[in-house]
């Protein structure tokens, strides 16, 4: 703390100036205007049949990709981590790459191989405009998310423990499930509530491939461009305020669990830093 | 590792194959026409000056939040995400429902002839709102990281708290802070949802490059879309490129 105390409450006031006008007021207008005529108005919002369709498009496509996305996230941090394996270098910078290519240019690269009229769509049941090509869609984004969790944590922890369970006679699935999970657990935790949220509310690419059939492949967040394209304001709204909650949620998700694991790593590093 | 072929590989292969095909007259004819100019301009402009905004205000963030205890920082700490958890497509109509010209703050500052939504401002405003996030969370835990001893040190051979700032803190930050700008500056390129609401999408005016893509694309102008996609993916790998030699500055 060497700033002197004027600084300190320049500093401090700035903040809660930007992430108030940054980030609370459009909180509270989605909030507002979701609510605005009341609470009966939004439960009939909610339970347009349209609104139903929607949510379970989007809770089935982040129940195929979560638990994908991480057991892929899972497997890679584990061959990148515990071995040296050739390629590695690209392997991370590839993890990096669906956050820096514009979700419409994913959307676009999708169209172009799953497409009906590409050399591999040809030969395929229809992929695109339905659910597979959106789960490759989301999939898509949502990959990097528990390998990014995962392979810092499992660096830092090394191998020894997986070592030493290994020559006492641990099988690859007892040392999976006793030595390597438990340690990484909330980390584990942490990349599924972000994989989660960004499936869920994956936009861009998905809008791409959804092809925008009404109640068969509109997911949430297309929902709300809908309703807000055909002046269906209040309804998008109650619907942007479902997703707003579900934000809100992971958000507190996210930071219970971030505070678990800087525990936890305190914890593990306090022996380590005696010997 | 075959999972991550065929998930990301592979399309991108074929969208980077299929851009071979393109007739090179028509590539040149398209690059010289006046709307994708206009939104490559816009596109570019825009999410430079994005960019170095939330690198700058993510910056007195993460020094806030990194080294300055106040009451409520957790949830402040907790909401700094908020933009990443929210659908973009929520982002968009929420901001527009402030900003535009009969809204809580668009009526504000329209008796002072600003108008924000559907213009470039409101184009930069969504971009700053989405890559806020990146900029604070790139550089808070590096700004923790900042051992006190220096400051110490610097004090003691009577360094001003602006000198120390200048010469003893900054220098170490160099390459956090060139990751932030290169994450903002590759969200704002890409950012699609939140924009196509508040822009107003005008042809030549306030269309971005994303947003001609898809408009391309749905009329069945495959290569057109194909080009664009190919303006906007060179530089997200160059930038991509440049992360990486970032991140490997820092280990050391």
């Amino acid at each position: 703390m060497t700033e002197p105390v004027p600084i300190r409450r320049l500093l401090v006031s700035l903040t809660l100036l930007i992430v108030g006008v940054l980030l609370m007021l459009p909180l509270g207008a989605v909030l507002f205007e979701a609510f605005r005529d009341g609470i009966p108005a939004w439960i009939r919002a909610v339970r347009d049949p349209e609104t139903l369709a929607a949510l379970s498009l989007s809770l089935r496509l982040t129940l195929a990709a979560v638990p994908l996305s991480a057991l892929f996230g899972l497997a890679a941090a584990w061959c990148l981590t515990k071995y040296r394996i050739p390629g590695d270098a690209l392997f991370h910078a590839l993890l990096d790459l669906p956050l820096a290519i514009s979700p419409v240019v994913i959307g676009l690269a999708l169209v172009l191989t799953w497409g009906p009229r590409s050399p591999l769509g040809r030969h395929l049941p229809p992929i695109l405009f339905a659910f597979p090509g959106m789960l490759l869609a989301v999939l898509f984004v949502t990959f990097p998310y528990v390998a990014r969790e995962l392979i810092p944590l499992m660096t830092a922890q090394g191998t020894e423990e997986e070592e030493a369970a290994a020559l006492t006679g641990a099988g690859f699935f007892c040392l999976l499930r006793r030595v390597t999970l438990p340690n990484v657990r909330w980390a584990l935790f942490h990349g599924f509530v972000l994989a989660a949220a960004r499936s869920l509310g994956e936009f861009g690419a998905v809008s791409i491939v959804s092809g925008h059939i009404r109640g068969r492949t509109l997911t949430l967040p297309l929902l709300v461009e809908m309703f807000y394209n055909e002046y269906r304001l209040r309804d998008a709204f109650a619907v942007a305020s479902l997703l707003t909650l579900t934000a809100l949620l992971t958000l507190a998700a996210k930071s219970a669990l971030s505070r678990r694991i800087r525990y936890r790593n305190s914890l593990r590093s306090t022996p380590k830093a005696g010997r | 590792m075959f999972y991550q072929s065929v998930i990301v590989l592979l399309p991108l292969g074929f969208l980077i194959l299929k851009a071979f095909h393109i007739p090179p007259s028509l590539f040149l004819r398209d690059i010289q026409s006046p709307r994708l100019l206009a939104a490559c301009r816009l596109s570019f402009g825009l999410s430079a000056v994005a960019a170095m905004a939330a690198t700058l205000l993510g910056g007195v963030t993460a020094w806030t939040l990194a080294r300055i205890p106040f009451p409520g920082k957790r949830i402040v700490d907790a909401l700094i995400d908020l933009p990443f958890a929210l659908p973009t497509s929520v982002a968009g109509i929420t901001l527009t429902a402030l900003y535009s010209p009969n809204a809580w703050i668009g009526h504000l500052v329209a008796p002072l002839g600003i108008q924000i939504a559907y213009t470039p401002l409101g184009i930069l405003l969504a971009m700053l709102f989405v890559s806020f996030p990146f900029s604070v969370r790139t550089l808070q835990p590096v700004i923790e990281e900042i051992p006190r001893e220096i400051e110490e040190a610097a004090a003691l051979l009577g360094a001003s708290p602006g000198i120390t700032f200048l010469r003893v803190l900054l220098p170490p930050l160099r390459s956090a802070v060139g990751t932030a700008f290169c994450l903002c500056l590759a969200r704002s390129l890409g950012e699609y949802g939140s924009i196509i609401f508040i822009a107003g999408n005008r042809p030549l005016k306030t269309e971005i490059a994303p947003l001609l893509i898809v408009t391309r694309l749905e009329q069945y102008d495959i290569h057109g879309a194909l080009i664009l996609a190919m303006i906007l993916l060179i530089p997200s790998l160059a930038l991509l490129t440049l992360l990486h030699r970032f991140r490997l500055q820092r280990i050391p």
